[in-house]
């Protein structure tokens, strides 16, 4: 059960899994999640399900080594299975013909946007892809977006590929060139789902953002993944993770992100030691 | 002349004490804290009970657990027959012993307690449990003949535990479907290792899939499937045993502040994913210096001697009634405060306060005042107009309560629910207003106890058995 029957690299610190898990595939709908184990020691940690394969009975996940969790999931390989996977979690997107998406994936993001992206244009939409990344190294699914997506753009912050500067800035130039932008979907770090959305607001277009708060159980037991949308208090493992971006308190996401830096630096120091170690 | 009369009937023993961990040496472990009865305590306990004709403690359990009945087994030494006889209407003896409310329940009704202390029921009732499993194999009932049946059971708590394993020993191919990574509800993610060790959860789920029921974990029925996919799949009947697994916040300013957690949230991070031995295992669990835990009752005390145990130098309670409201058990009230636990009565909070970084550092208390009894039959507490002042803490948690979790729910267009969003279901059968889906547990009864949970189970058990036999609804 859980056996990673694929595995790619991306980019560097940047995985695709590919998950026996034919009870999720089954089932799930773009836009939602699964919690996942490596073993019996491992914390629960959500990941989106970026494609599926009902006839295989696969999911892919693509993630982003950013800590202990995930970079031990980095070292898995084809054959090994995961302890535990549930899903698919979240509510699924609202997929309609809205007329022209723009879809804009940050960094990892663009693993959450890219399942979204394909399902709005599945929908009938004109379909713009912005991906934007720190460096040219970093910038994922670049060739899987091109193939149902009717324009692409890239930023990086370096310069080093595409255009040099934020995604915020493209969208602009695009917006002011007199693109009309009927819904703008937009994931990744909480800081650029935030200057996205001041963006369109000003410009008054819909936005949909998908938030990535700590999560345990996934199942709206906990609440811990409460955020704050127009002022009131959402799980966003139930009521999510996609919320209108205009309404989000990312202030709140973002420090609420941090609350275990100081156990989660531990932890990831603790791994890297003990992999270094058995290596030597 | 008159002493002499009394020295004739033989002298009752007085109630005997159960040994426990020193408080200065339990805050620093997560070990047991009640140790069990030595032999020579336990029966000198059974021998207080008179063996009632009509005995009144058995009116008091909710399975109707033969008391006298299993209490002469002790007295008469044998202890895995006495265990059996629990049994017979109580599958989990282990866990009853150590976590059911007995002072409520069985004990307050023992005619010993007219006169004296109550025969310590719940402490007999543990000690042959753990000395039948201690004596080795636990006996699996002969396979019954297989009815050729499904039924599916939502959730793997005390109720879905025992309509489990009671229909499996009627013959039926039982499937447990849980949304966790381990069975066991309440009794692996909520109560504390300290108070109900998790091997011994684990041994009586072991028991249940030993007598064949088949648990299907990471399944959140709702989502991985529906209960109508269910039914489709060939289980002719289901039961939801969900539990009431929504947290409930203080609708306060600052409440989403880092630093504020649910009970659940709390509880879970340090049983289900073992926080308490981070970064052995890798969910942290952050506890300040000083923390505070709003709420009278058992989850909240379990909260706050877990807090006490992960290091807090100072914890409290904070509760809005005073002493005598606490609706948590005394035994469990005594514990905190033998471990240094202090209670701080008619306090509210009406605000949370924060630094730059979102970290909570205070808490807007007010004062309260007893009114007029409300419906609960305690007086209402009402906040004292201009008395409130801050109050400093790093960690709260919030333990009032918890609800009805919409999320399997809300994918049954056709379940009836309760005004506070509960499964409205038959209290004699389990029925719901979906043929062939029974309910049972907390997700009715709203917040209750493990025994009720699972005598909730058993007379649902007996409800599906007769619908599949008979069709009829
Ligand atoms: C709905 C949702 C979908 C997500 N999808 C993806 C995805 O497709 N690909 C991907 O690479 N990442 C995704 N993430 C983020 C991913 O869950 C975190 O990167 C991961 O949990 C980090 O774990 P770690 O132990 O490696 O790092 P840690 O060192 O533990 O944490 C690094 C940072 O990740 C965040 N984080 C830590 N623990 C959790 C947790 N239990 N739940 C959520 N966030 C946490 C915190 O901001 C933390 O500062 C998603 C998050 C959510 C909520
Ligand atoms: C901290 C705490 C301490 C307590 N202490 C005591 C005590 O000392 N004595 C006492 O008698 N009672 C105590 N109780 C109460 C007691 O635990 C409950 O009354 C009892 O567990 C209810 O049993 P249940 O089977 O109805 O539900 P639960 O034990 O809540 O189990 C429900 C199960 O269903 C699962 N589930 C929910 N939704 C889904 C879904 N959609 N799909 C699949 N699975 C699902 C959940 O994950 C859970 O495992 C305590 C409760 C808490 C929270
Ligand atoms: S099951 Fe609980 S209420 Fe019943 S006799 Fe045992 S301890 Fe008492
Ligand atoms: S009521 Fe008390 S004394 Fe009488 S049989 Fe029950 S436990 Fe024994
Ligand atoms: S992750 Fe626990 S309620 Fe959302």
């Amino acid at each position: 059960m859980n056996r990673i029957v694929d595995k790619k690299k991306l980019a560097e610190g940047i995985n695709l899994f590919e998950i026996e898990t034919p009870l999720i595939a089954r089932k799930r709908n773009p836009g939602q999640f699964v919690i996942i184990r490596i073993d019996e020691k491992g914390e629960r940690i959500p990941l989106t399900i970026a494609d599926v394969n009902i006839k295989k009975g696969t999911i892919t996940i693509i993630v982003q080594v950013v800590g202990k969790t995930t970079e031990h999931l980095g070292t898995l390989n084809k054959g090994d299975c995961l302890l535990d996977v549930v899903g698919p979690l979240g509510q699924p997107t609202q997929i309609e013909k809205f007329g022209t998406v723009a879809a804009i994936g940050g960094g990892v993001g663009q693993a959450v946007c890219y399942p979204i992206a394909m399902g709005m244009k599945d929908a009938g939409n004109y379909l713009i892809s912005i991906i934007g990344a720190r460096t040219k190294d970093l910038v994922i699914l670049e060739d899987e977006t091109k193939k149902f997506t009717d324009e692409l753009y890239i930023t990086t912050d370096d310069g080093s590929y595409g255009r040099k500067g934020f995604v915020t800035d493209l969208l602009k130039e695009l917006l002011d060139g007199g693109e009309k932008i009927d819904l703008v979907l937009a994931s990744g770090p909480a800081i650029m789902m935030k200057f996205v959305s001041l963006m369109t607001k000003e410009y008054g277009i819909k936005t949909i953002v998908s938030l990535n708060s700590i999560m345990v159980d996934g199942t709206g037991m906990c609440g811990v993944c409460r955020v704050e949308v127009r002022g009131k208090t959402k799980f966003a493992c139930v009521d999510g993770p996609e919320f209108d971006g205009h309404e989000v308190n990312y202030d709140l996401l973002m420090k609420r992100l941090a609350t275990y830096k100081e156990e989660e630096k531990l932890a990831y120091d603790r791994y890297l030691k003990k992999i270094v170690g058995s290596k030597e | 002349m008159k002493k002499r009369r009394k020295k004739k009937k033989k002298a009752r023993p007085p109630r005997q004490d159960m040994p426990r961990q020193n408080p200065k040496e339990r805050i620093n472990n997560f070990n047991e804290v009640a140790l069990g009865y030595p032999e020579e305590a336990a029966v000198l306990e059974a021998n207080r009970c008179i063996g009632c004709p009509k005995p009144k403690c058995i009116d008091g359990c909710p399975v109707l657990v033969d008391i006298p009945g299993f209490i002469k087994l002790v007295q008469e030494r044998k202890f895995v027959e006495a265990s059996k006889k629990i049994k017979e209407t109580n599958v989990l003896p282990a866990i009853c012993g150590r976590v059911c409310p007995q002072e409520t329940q069985c004990e307050i009704v023992c005619v010993l307690s007219k006169i004296d202390k109550p025969v310590a029921i719940g402490r007999l009732e543990r000690f042959v449990a753990d000395y039948e499993s201690a004596a080795g194999e636990i006996e699996i009932p002969t396979k019954p003949v297989p009815k050729g049946k499904k039924v599916g059971v939502v959730g793997s708590g005390p109720a879905g535990l025992t309509v489990a394993g009671e229909l499996a020993k009627m013959g039926y191919g039982v499937t447990i479907f849980e949304a966790l990574h381990k069975p066991g509800g309440v009794l692996v993610y909520g109560i504390p290792e300290f108070r109900l060790p998790k091997a011994i959860v684990a041994r009586e789920v072991d028991f249940v899939e030993k007598l064949g029921v088949e648990l299907k974990i990471n399944f959140v029925v709702g989502r991985t499937a529906t209960v109508e996919e269910l039914f489709a799949q060939g289980y002719s009947a289901i039961f939801l045993g969900l539990g009431a697994g929504l947290p409930w916040f203080l609708n306060l300013p600052g409440i989403n502040l880092i630093g504020i957690y649910s009970a659940n949230e709390f509880l879970t991070r340090s049983n289900l994913m073992k926080a308490y031995l981070f970064p052995e295992y890798d969910t942290p669990l952050q506890v300040g210096k000083k923390v505070v835990v709003i709420g009278g009752g058992n989850v909240a005390m379990d909260a706050v001697r877990t807090s006490l145990r992960l290091g807090a130098e100072e914890t409290h309670i904070i509760y809005r009634r005073s002493r005598k409201e606490l609706p948590a058990r005394e035994e469990e009230i005594e514990n905190a405060e033998a471990e240094g636990v202090i209670f701080d009565f008619l306090v509210n909070p009406v605000e949370f306060l924060g630094d730059e970084q979102g970290r909570i550092r205070a808490m807007k208390l007010i004062r309260m005042e007893l009114g007029e009894p409300d419906e609960s039959g305690r007086r209402r507490p009402i906040s004292v107009e201009g008395s409130d002042f801050e109050y400093e803490c790093d960690t709260a948690v919030i333990a009032i309560g918890q609800g009805p979790n919409p999320l399997a729910l809300s994918t049954m267009k056709d379940l009836k629910l309760n005004k506070w969003g509960y499964i409205e279901a038959d209290m004699e059968t389990g029925k719901t207003s979906m043929k062939g889906v029974f309910a049972g547990g907390d997700i009715v009864t709203g917040e209750a106890t493990v025994i009720e949970a699972m005598g909730f189970g058993r007379i649902a058990s007996i409800a599906i058995d007769k619908y599949l036999t008979t069709g009829k609804w």
